[in-house]
């Protein structure tokens, strides 16, 4: 580019008559008051935009994202804490309902012991008074028996007696055959 | 990025390659001198920049969606890695710097990714732009210094670690070093840009004179312009990140 010839009247110095640049187009002196002047105007637009609408916005939109998950996470931690509970209170439902259940279950058998055992002496006295009486009739009957027999034997006894031709004693026969019995 | 190659790279015979040309400061409207005032590409493409800030940062955010919308979400990503850069490398104290930090990586972040397209004019590019930049934060550091720590400002140039005899020394680098900041912080920025983007004309001249073989210089611009969105990106985060560090200086509590 040193051999190109340099027109300096047609852009300043910095551009040759081609519109080629001459060296660095960065240490043009004559273009620096542009640029500069236009860096700050952007950079003033762009603080202003940030400072006062995105930095804001942006600051606002994550702290409310923060808290909602936070929030999020501790109601969260709440219903479970209130699903524990809740299952903590079954659980004692249940187990006072068995406890309840087994305290119907032991007064209802005891219920039916008593009734059972009502039944039973009743059942037994019942079966005594027969038993009893079947006992007395037994005795009557064997006494009856007794009697009969006793009867018999000095009816007998006399026969006998009479027959072998003895003038029988009624009262030595009775008393023989009782004591006979007795023997 | 090109500007007017066609009409004087034919006289000029042969390899015709002006990398430069693309760097030049036009005006808009007219052939007139380029004056403070002018409206010119540097204004057409800083106003793009401003444009695309608040179609980034406003337009996307105007419904404040608890569940973001996509542009919405990236603009939060600006904010929360600009954010957290301040609030990490500044200290809390330096927080109140945030809408200051965000402008300045956002004007350069923007002007970077905007320079990158075809035929556009990449303002950071130029050292006027990336000076002034530079000296903002330069005497922004030195006047919150000045203005929180009074004279107890310059005892960062005091390193009371170091032995007694070497202090002065020591003393004298710093001082070196800080008034040299401006300039390095502006060349880093200004210069990747600039080289960047003149490596890429360069490889488009030599696929313009190469016929067939041009598919090489083609691959290699591709490759380059990769690296280049990547430059983009990284300049403007080592601008902004030394911005915070510079700022800690004048707001945090002294680390030597």
């Amino acid at each position: 580019m040193a051999t190109e010839p340099i027109v300096e009247e047609i852009a300043g110095t910095c551009v040759n008559e081609h519109g080629g640049a001459i060296g660095m187009p960065q240490l043009c002196v004559d273009w620096m008051p542009n640029q500069i002047f236009w860096l700050l105007v952007t950079l003033v637009v762009m603080f202003f935009i940030l400072k006062t609408i995105a930095l804001p916005r942006i600051g606002a939109v994550l702290a409310e994202r923060k808290g909602t998950i936070s929030n999020d996470l501790a109601a969260a931690e709440e219903l479970k804490l209130k699903a524990v509970a809740a299952e903590k209170a079954f659980n004692d439902a249940l187990a006072t309902a068995r406890v309840e259940a087994a305290k119907i279950v032991a007064a209802a058998k005891a219920d039916i012991q008593k009734d059972l055992d009502k039944a039973t002496a009743k059942a037994d006295a019942e079966i005594g008074a027969r038993a009893a009486e079947s006992e007395k009739k037994i005795s009557e009957i064997r006494a009856g028996a007794m009697e009969a027999v006793e009867t018999v034997a000095r009816d007998t006894a006399r026969e006998i007696v009479a027959a072998l031709g003895g003038q029988a004693d009624a009262k030595a026969v009775t008393s023989a055959v009782t004591t006979r019995m007795k023997g | 990025m090109a500007t007017g190659t066609e009409e004087h790279g034919s006289e000029a015979g042969g390899l015709a390659i002006h990398p430069m040309d693309q760097f030049i400061v036009k005006p808009l409207f007219g052939d007139g001198p380029v004056e403070w005032y002018t409206v010119t590409n540097v204004t057409l493409w800083m106003f793009i920049a401003v444009l695309v800030l608040i179609g980034l940062f406003v337009l996307a955010t105007r419904h404040r969606g608890i569940i973001p919308s996509r542009l919405q979400s990236v603009a939060e990503l600006f904010y929360g890695f600009i954010h957290n850069m301040v609030e990490d490398v500044t200290g809390h104290e330096g927080a109140r710097f945030f809408p200051y930090v965000m402008t300045l990586f956002m004007f350069i972040f923007l002007a970077n990714i905007l320079g990158l397209i075809p035929m556009s004019f990449t303002t950071t590019s130029h050292v006027a732009v990336t000076a002034v930049l530079a000296l903002m934060v330069f005497m922004t550091v030195t006047l919150v210094g000045f203005f929180r720590k009074g004279i107890g400002f310059l005892s960062m140039f005091w390193v009371s670690s170091a032995p007694l005899a070497l202090r002065p020394v020591l003393a004298l680098i710093e001082l070196i070093s800080y008034f040299v900041r401006p300039l390095s912080h502006s060349i880093r920025l200004g210069g990747n840009l600039m080289a960047g983007h003149a490596v890429i004309k360069v490889f488009a001249g030599f696929a313009g004179a190469m016929g067939v073989a041009s598919v090489v210089p083609i691959v290699a611009i591709a490759g380059i312009y990769g690296l280049e969105l990547l430059v983009a990106a990284v300049q403007a985060y080592v601008f902004t990140i030394l911005t915070c560090v510079y700022l800690r200086d004048a707001v945090g509590e002294a680390h030597h």
